[in-house]
């Protein structure tokens, strides 16, 4: 039932956004996932923010490695180029396909088997080279493709549905993205769209790595008692940082915002994210405060949510390698081959 | 005792150094080689060299040949001994007849010595502890005492040596000084200590317009004449220097004017596993990328050359190979890569395998590659050695036609789509077995497709059906049929005389392949010689080998990946191909080749080799 086409009639009421394009646009595949799998959420909130944030589909590149995670690219953005790469190994090729076109965006899709477990090698060092990206972990602690089995993000003496005591200590992903240098990091949960689709919008406006862990349910495997990534748990402890509005740049600013502590971070491209802090202590721009405070939360057995840090003036790899402003995808002999009077002169030097 | 025999030869003969990782005498060695070579003899340098940094023996082996052989030769007949550490095992080696030159500042016992051999004591460190008060220069000016000491033993001339040092160090005047006087000083110690030896350098005219460099090095600017944009690698012996000497040329080639920014970018990745995940990324988004690598970094990167071959990637893997299995031998040569890159990944897979003979094939062969990716949407391997890639060759100057364009293979473009050209990702439009694909963001609403490793049909949508799938599978191997009258095509050289005996062979055993004809034709053993320089092989191998009773397979590797690969692809009679494979790890030699093949040809005849002594 893959490839079940949706009628792509457009119903009258679906409004155009400022690029002319509907959320039916924004659209993908009919999903194959379980009915109540937390991805499809992550793929709701996709669509939801590429489409109120003017994104033309046809500029996005979805990425992702292996697992039930890794096959939502195939939901959502129907009219965007996208790769389902080899499990734990997305970050690599997200690198190289950036490197060969920095004016698309990147959106790497991937589950914490993939990230945490085999490809934690490449979740690391994507981070650590600042490639600008929108990295979403669709973390249900379990790895849901091969039915069960626990990943490195399950909590010590978590029991999976098959009675196995999982003895390992867990991977807190956010910590390790603040920690490695990313420079927008947050944490949401796929059954709060409200304020997902504003952390996938502040991401998209990121110029730098973005890295979101999302927690996700699995419904097949992960989402009994007892389990940290349930329904059930993330609802009841969910420690909201911050709630965050995303504007983009140039438009009027004319949401009103209630009383309390509220923070504006422009970042490099105009836009405006503007957080409305809910954890009076809470700090977004101060990578050690955040982390301390992440692992606090954790230490506590809550979840913090929302945007846990920014660096609105990051750089990226393409800055760091001082790259060309043409992608290199559209470089030409011309560009790229110096030609055969200079191999004349370095065969000269080499007699 | 009676004076020992004195070797006597004029342009023929083979000097080797042994000296200490890390003591600075490579320059000095390779300034030995590179001055015979302008005095117009050619010359071919071999390093033979630890995996360590500093400390470990590290030999240099000069043959020096008018005629042009460019192979190992075997056998020492003038050993520079520096190392104290190999001092038996390197005496052992040397011809009988031959010269050993050694720092002879403290007395050696007799029974170090050899009787047959021509004993040539000078006093290096003395020299140079009379000389230089800094400690670093007396170890450092030993090497360029030692040059100028051979110099005028072998008859060389000190202005071509000192024309050398200027070039070197064109911008430092004191260091262009001090080197020039290290050298008149060894000269002028030797010339009035030592006679000249039978051995001599005579200038000639025998080098021509030919170049002397590294296959790595030429490698690397194939990668930017055929406009590699992207490299990502990881460093490993003995692959490096191609992807640093990518690096250095890009800084100077690949820079746009008006602003100063780089046309290129060189991630030195985290492992093997990301190298070539970042170059499947780049091809699949339109950048010509590749990847440098040795045998561990392949067998790392085989998941994702699977992916590429089966979602039809363009990228290029330069796997300049070393004695294997595991660790192996990671400063020895070999070419034992042949079975794991062919057929690399699960899965039924093959693979386009270029095999340069030389630098000037290494730079051809990478910008071919990179074409052939493109053209082909596959990983294409180069397939090059330590032998060739980490030693200077004399070969060929680099050629580039201007007119050259960069062939992108087929890539559908927005107006092609805006027109309504019906794009389906996997499907075969021109019998070819090549599909077209578009790269992302070419068309707000048409030629996006999903790239995936599971089927899919032929407009790339995910189907588990049968039929699907071998659509998809033998369109790959007539894409596999379409590869072989694009690839670089076989070198035949045929006999003056008809003979029954052909030979195979590739790559580096080039050089030695070529001696050894000439010397089992001057003993009436004429052969055909057909030299692959790619996989798939063309019908004509085939046919070369049909047509001879006995064909022998050179290669040096244990298993005869080679042959193996012909049985598989020609169904052929393992009989007719004949094994002659040699893989300690040192280059293949002339004088084993041409041993090999006469023991081997039917009917046997035995037959004395006029070899030298070794
Ligand atoms: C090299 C390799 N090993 C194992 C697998 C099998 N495999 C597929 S998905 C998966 C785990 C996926 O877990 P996760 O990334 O958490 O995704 P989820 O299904 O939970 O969303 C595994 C082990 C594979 N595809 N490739
Ligand atoms: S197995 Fe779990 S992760 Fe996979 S689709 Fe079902 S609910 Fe989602
Ligand atoms: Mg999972």
């Amino acid at each position: 039932m893959t490839y079940l086409a949706k009628p792509k009639l457009h119903h009258p009421s679906l409004t155009r956004n400022a690029v002319g394009y509907t959320r039916r646009d924004y659209e993908g595949k009919v999903s194959t996932l379980c009915a109540g799998c937390g991805h499809d959420s992550i793929s709701a909130a996709i669509v939801q923010a590429c489409w109120e944030l003017d994104v033309e589909p046809h500029r996005v590149a979805k990425l992702s490695g292996i697992g039930c995670s890794s096959k939502t690219p195939d939901y959502f953005l129907g009219q965007s180029h996208g790769f389902n790469t080899v499990h734990g190994r997305m970050p690599s090729v997200l690198t190289g396909a950036n490197l060969a076109n920095r004016d698309l965006l990147y959106m790497g899709v991937s589950g914490d088997g993939d990230s945490a477990s085999i490809g934690i090698g490449q979740l690391v060092h994507v981070i650590r080279r600042g490639v600008a990206m929108v990295y979403i972990v669709e973390n249900n602690g379990v790895y849901g493709l091969t039915k069960g089995q626990f990943s490195a993000t399950a909590d010590a003496g978590s029991v999976s549905k098959k009675g196995i005591k999982n003895a390992d200590e867990p991977i807190n992903l956010a910590a390790l993205a603040l920690q490695l240098g990313a420079t927008y990091v947050a944490r949401g949960f796929s059954g709060d769209k409200q304020q997902l689709v504003p952390l996938i919008k502040g991401a998209i406006r990121h110029r730098g790595a973005a890295f979101i862990d999302v927690i996700s349910p699995c419904v097949a495997f992960n989402n009994h008692a007892g389990s940290t990534k349930s329904y059930e748990y993330v609802r009841e402890h969910n420690e909201v940082v911050n709630r965050l509005d995303v504007i983009p740049c140039k438009s009027e600013i004319t949401v009103q915002y209630p009383e309390g502590s509220v923070v504006d971070v422009e970042q490099h491209d105009g836009s405006v994210l503007r957080l409305r802090k809910l954890a009076a202590d809470y700090e977004p721009t101060d990578r050690i405060a955040a982390l301390n405070h992440v692992l606090a939360h954790e230490a506590r057995g809550e979840v913090a949510t929302g945007l846990l840090f920014v660096d609105a003036g990051a750089g990226d790899l393409h800055e760091h390698l001082n790259t060309v402003a043409t992608p290199f995808n559209r470089l030409g002999a011309r560009e790229l081959c110096p030609g055969s009077a200079i191999l004349d002169r370095i065969n000269a030097s080499m007699r | 005792m009676s004076a020992p025999a004195s070797l006597a030869a004029v342009n023929d003969f083979v000097v080797k150094f042994a000296n200490v990782n890390g003591s600075g005498s490579a320059s000095a060695n390779e300034l030995f080689a590179k001055s015979i070579l302008r005095m117009g003899v050619p010359v071919s340098p071999r390093n033979i060299f630890p995996s360590n940094i500093q400390g470990l023996p590290t030999w240099y082996e000069v043959r020096v040949s008018e005629k042009g052989w460019l192979g190992r030769r075997g056998g020492v007949d003038l050993l520079v001994q520096m190392n104290p550490q190999t001092w038996a095992e390197d005496v052992v080696e040397l011809a009988p007849g031959g010269y050993l030159f050694y720092d002879n500042s403290k007395p050696l016992p007799l029974s170090r010595f050899r009787p047959d051999v021509n004993i040539l004591g000078m006093p290096l460190t003395e020299i140079c502890n009379r000389t230089y008060s800094d400690p670093r220069q007396r170890q450092l000016f030993k090497n360029i005492l030692y040059v100028g000491g051979l110099a005028w033993l072998l008859g060389m001339e000190l202005p071509v040596l000192e024309k050398l040092i200027g070039e070197q160090y064109k911008s430092k005047e004191k260091l262009l000084a001090a080197n020039i006087k290290a050298l008149n000083l060894g000269y002028e110690w030797s010339r009035e200590n030592l006679e000249p030896l039978g051995l001599q350098v005579r200038r000639a005219d025998a080098v021509g317009d030919r170049i002397f460099m590294e296959g790595n090095t030429a490698a690397a600017l194939g990668c930017v004449y055929g406009g590699a944009s992207v490299c990502a690698w990881y460093p490993i012996t003995p692959s490096s220097s191609l992807a640093e000497a990518f690096q250095t040329y890009c800084k100077k080639l690949r820079v746009e004017p008006e602003t100063g920014r780089n046309r290129y970018a060189v991630i030195q990745a985290e492992d093997e596993i990301a190298s070539i995940g970042v170059c499947l990324g780049a091809g699949w988004n339109g950048a010509r990328a590749f990847t440098a690598t040795s045998g561990p970094g392949v067998s790392l990167m085989t998941e994702f050359i699977g992916l590429a071959y089966f979602a039809e990637i363009p990228v290029t893997i330069i796997d300049v190979q070393r004695g294997g299995p595991s660790t192996g031998m990671p400063t020895r040569t070999q070419q034992a890569d042949l079975l794991s890159c062919a057929y690399a990944s699960h899965g039924d897979t093959k693979h386009v395998l270029l095999f340069p003979e030389d630098p000037t094939e290494c730079f051809e062969f990478a910008a071919t590659a990179l074409d052939l990716a493109d053209r082909l949407q596959t990983p294409i391997f180069v397939m090059t050695d330590l032998d060739i890639g980490m030693n200077q060759r004399l070969c060929a100057p680099m050629k580039w036609d201007d007119a050259r364009e960069l062939d992108r293979g087929k890539v559908m473009t927005a107006e092609e789509l805006e027109a309504g050209r019906d794009f389906g990702r996997y499907l075969d439009v021109d019998g070819d077995g090549i599909p077209y694909r578009t790269y992302p963001g070419t068309h707000p609403t048409r030629g996006s497709f999903f790239t995936r490793g599971t089927t899919r049909d032929a407009y790339a949508r995910y189907s588990e059906k049968g039929p699907d799938y071998v659509y998809n599978v033998q369109r790959l191997l007539r894409k596999f049929e379409t590869a072989k009258s694009l690839v670089p095509a076989p070198v035949v050289q045929q006999s003056d005389e008809k003979t029954p005996y052909g030979v195979l062979y590739y790559g580096s055993t080039s050089p030695a392949m070529a001696e050894a004809v000439e010397e089992l034709d001057a003993h009436g053993k004429p052969l055909d010689t057909m030299r692959l320089r790619a996989f798939p092989f063309p019908l004509g191998v085939r046919e070369f080998v049909l047509s001879h009773e006995q064909v022998f397979v050179v290669e040096q590797n244990r298993d005869g990946q080679l042959r193996s690969m012909l049985i598989n692809e020609f169904d052929l009679d393992p009989a007719r191909v004949v094994a002659v494979l040699h893989y300690d790890g040192t280059p293949i030699t002339a004088r084993f080749i041409a041993d090999a093949i006469a023991s081997r040809m039917k009917p046997v005849r035995v037959m004395p080799l006029a070899g030298r002594a070794a």
